[in-house]
C-alpha cells in the first residue's frame, strides 16, 4: 500500500473563537429545546437537527449529504440572550479588569515607563509562562504610585473583587456580564501584548459568551434502548436546559417583565453554561439526572483518569496479546516461554507469500484454523482478508500466489514480548521464544523470575507478538532475555540458578563420585551432547562432572559462599564448591566473567545445562528434609541450654543492677533505655550463638546444606527450629508493657525479666508455650502491616522518581541531559562508565591491560 | 523555591563560622572570564542549559561574583573520586 501525504502540519496555534467565527462556522442556529417531533424525527432549529451530522442509520446529513460514519458531524450556535461568563477564562477576565482602566481602558502603566515593563515582562513570561506574566503585571501596579488613578485619563479605579465562582464586584457593586464585556471592548489591542496575548486572534471581549457554539450530534449520539425509547447523551441534557432558559429569557425581555425575573433567568443561564463546560465546579452544584447522577459534561470528557487523554490517547489497547497466569517450568531454555496452545491458535504471524515459501505456507492454510499449526486469514494483495475455514480452504489454496500474507499460527521459536506488571526497568519486558506446550498458563524458566520480579503464587504475566519484521528484530536484537543478563543497576547477572538449581551443583562438586555411566546420563540429560572432555576413568569426581559444562578455555578464580577460594583452570573446577556465591543470581563475577568472554547467547544456554544439572543431580541422588534434620545431640543441647541460661542470668543482673541503681547510662539515653538496649543486645547475641552452634552441631542434613550453600534459609531460620526463637521485638524494643504495668496478664506488674517480654526460650521444634506464642502472633502481626503499608508507600516513591527521570539521556559527551538540553551531570554517574559493562560497578583496568597485551585469553 | 538567606555580614568582622571551609561544602572556584568560553564550548552548551546557583549562596561568599559567571565545584564522588560540577550564577 503505498501512503500519500496529503497535507502537512506545519503549526498549531490555539486561540478563541470570535462570536464572529462561531456563527460563521456554524451549519444551524439553535432555537428550540425540543428535540423529535410526534413521528420521532429530528425538529428543525433544535439539539439534534439534521444539519448537525447524522447518527441514524439510513439518513442524510442535511449539510454535506454523507451518510452515518461518512458525516463528520457539524457545529451549530445559539444566541444567548444576555450574556454571560466563560467559566475557564474567569481569571483572564479578572486580570484584565484589575489591571486596566475602568473609563478609558488603557493599562494603569504610564507611557514613560512602558518600554522597561515590557522587557521585564518578556524575560518572565519566557521563563516561567503568561500566568506569572500577569500575576507579575497586577503586583507591579499595585506597586506603582497612585494605584488609584488612571495615568492616562486620570480617571480614579475601584478595587475590583471576584465571588467565586464567576461573580465579579467593583466597590461592592455587582458587575454585569454586560458591563464587563463593555470594558473589556475597550481595552485597545497594543496593550494586550502586555499579557502575553496575540492579538491578531484575539480580543478579550471574547472571553464573555454572547453566542454559544453547539457540539455536533456525532459527539453527543443518544442511546436507542431495547424498549425503543431513546436516551440522550449527558451533553444533549445540557444543551436542552441551556436552550430552554434562553428562550424563556428572551420571552422575559421581549415582554417587559421586570427586572428581577430577568436577572433570576439570567443567572439561571449562567449556571446552565458553567456546569455545560465543566460540572466540578468547587462552589456550584453540579447539575444532576433525575435519579441524582451527575452528568458527565465535556470537562469531564476530557479530564482524569476515564477522560479523554489518560483513558483513550494515553491508553493503548494491542491486539496479538495475552495474558494468562504463570508457572515454572525448567526444562524449557531460558529464553523461551510457554505458550498454551489455544493461544498459539489465535495469536498469529503475518508471513508474506513468496514464490519459494508457497509451499511451506501452504500447509498452514491446508491445516485450516481449527487444526494446529494452521494460518486463521489471508490477506489478498489488494488487502482484503479472507477467513481460513473448512469451506474456504481449498478456494484459497488454489488462488494463493506470491504477494498474498497468511496469517499463520505461533510456532515453536517465533518471537514475543514477555511482560510483567509494574515494569519498573527495562527487564520487565522481555523478548522470549515462543515455545507452543499444553496446558493453560504460560510456562518461564524459574531462572528469570528476578528480573520479572515474578513468583508462582498466582502471578499473570502479558505476551504480545510483534507483527512486523522490522518489530521482530528490533525485539531479538535488542530485548532478547540473552541480552539482558547483565543488569545496568549493578553490572552483575540477573538470572542465575534458584533453589534446587543450586543444591544440585553444590552437592554434586562437593561430595558426589559418579560412575562413569552415571556420569554420561547426567550430563546428557542435561543437553551436554559432547563429552570428550570427560575423563576416562571409572570413578568420576562431580568436580569433573561439573567442569564438562564450562568452556574449555576458561578460567576464574573467586570465593565460594564460605570464603574458601574457587579456582577454574581451563575449564576444569580444580577447587571449590558451586553455590549461590558462583551461581546465584546478582552475585559472584563467574557469570560475568562468562558472559564478558563468551557472550549473551553462550551465557544463557550454559546458565540452562547448569540448572538442569543441578536439579537432575537431585532427581538422582533424593533430596528431602524431615523433623529429624532438626534434632541435635544431647550434648549440644546441653551446651545451648547452658548459655541461655546465662544469658538469661546476665539480664537478670543487668536488671539487679538497675534496681540497686548501679547500672550506667550510655550516652543520650537515660539508664531505663540503657537497661533495655543492653537486655536486647544480650539476648540477641544468645540467640546468634545458639545458630552458629546449631549449624555445626546438625550433621549435613538436607536443611543445613540448603543454608550453606545460599540455596534456601539462613542460619537464623535453622536456630529458630533447632534451638532457640529468641527475644521478639517490636519496633526495635522488647515487647511494652503498656498501661497496665505487663505484657500479659500471665505475668506479675513490673516484671521485666527476659520471659515476661517477649523472651521465646523454646524453638518451634520443642513448641511454644501460649505466652511465647502469644508474642509470636504480636511481632508476627506487626510485620504484615508493616509490609502492607510500606509497599504502596515505596512504589509511589519510586514512580515518582522514573517520571521525574523518565526523557533525561546520556548525551554523546557523556553528559546527561534533559529533553532541553539542560545538564544534569557533567559525566554520567560522574565517572561516565556504563555500569551494564562493568563487573559490579567496576572497571577491571588490570585485566584490560592484560588482555590487550594477550597475556590472558579474550 | 526554598533557599536561605545569606546572614549579612558586617564589614571588618568575621563569621563563626566559615561556610566555604566546612568539611561538608565542596571546593567552589571561579572560572575566569578567559576559560568561560572553553568550558562552554567543552561542554556544548549555553548559560540557559547549566545548572544554576544564587549569587548570594552561601558557599560563593568570599568569591566576588556576579550573575554569569560559571562556578566550578569540585566533588568528592564515591564513583569518580573527584568529580568536577559546573553551575552558572544568577541573581537571587
Amino acid at each position: 500500500m503505498m501512503h500519500y501525504v496529503h497535507k502537512k502540519i506545519e503549526s498549531i496555534s490555539f486561540g478563541l473563537f470570535s462570536p464572529k467565527q462561531v456563527v460563521d462556522g456554524a451549519s444551524a442556529k439553535i432555537v428550540t429545546p425540543e428535540l423529535y417531533d410526534r413521528e420521532g424525527y429530528p425538529v428543525d432549529g433544535g439539539l439534534m437537527d439534521l444539519r448537525l451530522g447524522v447518527i441514524d442509520p439510513g439518513l442524510r446529513c442535511k449539510t454535506c449529504g454523507q451518510k452515518l460514519k461518512e458525516c463528520p458531524g457539524h457545529f451549530g450556535y445559539i444566541e444567548l440572550a444576555r450574556p454571560v461568563v466563560h467559566i475557564k477564562f474567569v481569571r483572564q477576565v479578572m486580570d484584565l479588569l484589575r489591571s486596566s482602566c475602568k473609563s478609558c481602558g488603557r493599562v494603569l502603566f504610564a507611557d514613560a515607563g512602558m518600554a522597561k515593563v515590557i522587557s521585564a515582562l518578556n524575560k518572565l513570561g519566557e521563563d516561567e509562562g503568561n500566568e506569572a506574566r500577569r500575576r507579575k503585571i497586577k503586583e507591579m501596579i499595585t506597586k506603582g504610585k497612585g494605584k488609584d488613578i488612571c495615568p492616562h485619563c486620570n480617571g480614579k479605579q475601584d478595587p475590583i473583587k471576584l465571588e467565586k465562582p464567576y461573580n465579579y464586584y467593583e466597590a461592592e457593586i455587582r458587575l454585569t456580564p454586560i458591563e464587563i464585556r463593555a470594558r473589556l471592548e475597550k481595552i485597545p489591542s497594543e496593550d494586550l501584548e502586555l499579557f502575553g496575548y496575540k492579538i491578531d486572534s484575539f480580543r478579550p471581549e471574547w472571553l464573555i459568551l454572547t453566542v454559544l457554539q453547539i457540539p455536533p450530534v456525532t459527539m453527543r449520539p443518544s442511546i436507542t434502548l431495547e424498549s425503543g425509547e431513546r436516551s440522550e447523551d449527558d451533553l444533549t441534557h445540557k444543551l436542552g436546559d441551556i436552550v430552554r432558559i434562553n428562550q424563556r429569557l428572551f420571552e422575559n425581555i421581549n415582554a417587559g417583565a421586570p427586572e428581577v425575573i430577568i436577572e433570576d433567568l439570567w443567572d439561571l443561564l449562567q449556571y446552565h453554561v458553567t456546569t455545560f463546560f465543566d460540572n466540578e465546579v468547587p462552589q456550584l452544584p453540579p447539575a444532576r439526572h433525575r435519579g441524582g447522577q451527575t452528568l458527565k459534561t465535556l470537562a469531564a470528557r476530557i479530564s482524569s483518569k476515564e477522560g479523554r487523554i489518560r483513558h483513550n490517547l494515553a491508553g493503548k489497547r494491542t491486539d496479538f496479546s495475552a495474558r494468562t497466569v504463570i508457572s515454572p517450568d525448567p526444562m524449557i531454555e531460558l529464553n523461551e516461554v510457554g505458550i498454551p496452545q489455544s493461544m498459539a491458535m489465535t495469536l498469529t504471524i503475518p508471513e508474506r507469500v513468496t514464490e519459494w515459501n508457497i509451499d511451506y505456507l501452504k500447509t498452514y492454510v491446508q491445516n485450516g484454523s481449527k487444526k494446529y499449526p494452521g494460518a486463521n486469514y489471508v490477506i489478498k494483495a489488494d488487502g482484503r482478508r479472507k477467513s481460513v475455514s473448512e469451506d474456504t480452504k481449498e478456494e484459497i489454496l488454489t488462488e494463493l500466489v506470491p504477494g498474498y500474507v497468511v496469517e499463520r499460527h505461533l510456532i515453536n521459536g517465533d518471537i514475543s514480548l514477555f511482560n510483567r506488571q509494574p515494569s519498573l526497568h527495562r527487564m520487565s519486558m522481555m523478548c522470549h521464544r515462543v515455545k507452543v506446550l499444553p496446558g493453560r498458563t504460560f510456562r518461564l524458566n524459574p531462572a528469570v523470575c528476578n528480573p520479572y520480579n515474578a513468583d508462582f503464587d498466582g502471578d499473570e504475566m502479558n505476551l504480545h507478538i510483534p507483527q512486523t519484521e522490522e518489530a521482530r528484530s528490533e525485539a531479538r536484537v535488542l530485548m532478547l532475555v540473552d541480552t539482558q543478563i547483565i543488569s545496568p543497576r549493578y553490572g552483575l547477572s540477573v538470572v542465575g540458578c534458584i533453589q534446587d538449581a543450586i543444591t544440585g551443583n553444590y552437592i554434586l562438586t562437593k561430595e558426589l563420585v559418579l560412575s562413569h555411566e552415571e556420569a554420561v546420563d547426567l550430563l546428557f540429560a542435561c543437553g551436554v551432547d559432547d563429552l570428550s572432555r570427560l575423563p576416562h576413568k571409572d570413578k568420576i569426581d562431580g568436580k569433573e562432572v561439573f567442569s564438562m559444562v564450562l568452556p574449555a578455555d576458561f578460567g576464574y578464580v573467586g570465593k565460594d559462599k564460605s570464603g574458601a577460594e574457587v579456582k577454574i583452570v581451563n575449564g576444569i573446577l580444580k577447587t571449590g564448591v558451586m553455590d549461590k556465591a558462583n551461581l546465584g543470581q546478582e552475585s559472584g563475577l563467574m557469570l560475568r566473567n562468562i558472559y564478558e568472554i563468551y557472550g549473551a547467547d553462550f551465557t544463557a544456554r550454559m546458565l540452562g545445562i547448569i540448572s538442569k544439572l543441578g536439579i537432575a543431580v537431585l532427581t538422582r541422588r533424593g533430596f528431602s528434609i524431615g523433623l529429624s534434620d532438626m534434632d541435635l545431640s544431647a550434648e549440644s543441647i546441653g551446651e545451648i541450654q547452658d548459655l541461655l541460661d546465662k544469658s538469661e542470668a546476665e539480664a537478670m543482673k543487668l536488671l539487679d543492677q538497675f534496681n540497686a541503681g548501679k547500672l550506667e547510662a550510655l550516652p543520650g539515653r537515660t539508664v531505663r533505655e540503657t537497661l533495655e538496649v543492653r537486655i536486647l543486645e544480650v539476648l540477641n547475641r544468645a540467640r546468634n550463638k545458639t545458630g552458629d552452634l546449631a549449624m555445626k552441631q546438625v550433621k549435613d542434613s538436607s536443611a543445613i546444606v540448603m543454608v550453606r550453600c545460599g540455596s534456601r534459609g539462613s542460619s537464623l531460620n535453622i536456630a529458630q527450629m533447632t534451638a532457640v526463637v529468641g527475644q521478639q521485638a517490636l519496633r526495635g524494643r522488647r515487647i511494652d508493657t503498656g498501661y497496665r504495668g505487663r505484657t500479659l496478664p500471665y505475668f506479675k506488674k513490673q516484671d521485666l525479666s527476659p520471659m515476661a517480654r517477649g523472651f521465646v526460650r523454646n524453638n518451634f521444634k520443642s513448641g511454644l508455650n501460649p505466652s511465647e506464642f502469644f508474642f509470636g502472633a504480636m511481632t508476627g502481626r506487626d510485620a504484615l502491616m508493616d509490609t502492607a503499608l510500606r509497599t504502596p508507600k515505596s512504589g509511589y516513591l519510586y514512580r515518582r522518581l522514573s517520571n521525574a527521570m523518565q526523557d533525561l539521556k546520556v548525551e554523546y559527551d557523556g553528559s546527561v541531559r534533559d529533553a532541553s538540553g539542560k545538564v544534569v551531570q557533567y559525566s554520567y554517574g560522574e565517572d561516565g562508565l556504563d555500569v551494564a559493562r562493568t563487573k559490579n560497578g567496576v572497571l577491571d583496568v588490570k585485566r584490560i591491560i592484560l588482555q590487550v597485551a594477550g597475556e590472558v585469553k579474550e | 523555591m526554598y533557599r536561605l538567606e545569606a546572614p549579612e555580614i558586617p564589614p571588618g568582622k568575621i563569621m563563626a563560622l566559615d561556610i566555604p571551609k566546612h568539611t561538608l561544602v565542596p571546593v567552589h572556584s571561579k572560572v575566569s572570564d578567559n576559560e568561560k568560553e572553553k568550558v562552554l564550548s567543552a561542554l556544548q552548551a549555553t548559560t540557559t542549559q547549566l545548572p544554576k546557583i544564587y549569587k548570594d549562596d552561601a558557599a560563593l561568599v568570599k568569591l566576588a561574583v556576579k550573575a554569569g559567571d560559571i562556578i566550578k565545584i569540585e566533588r568528592k564522588s564515591p564513583t569518580a573520586g573527584v568529580s568536577f560540577y559546573y553551575r552558572v550564577v544568577i541573581d537571587g
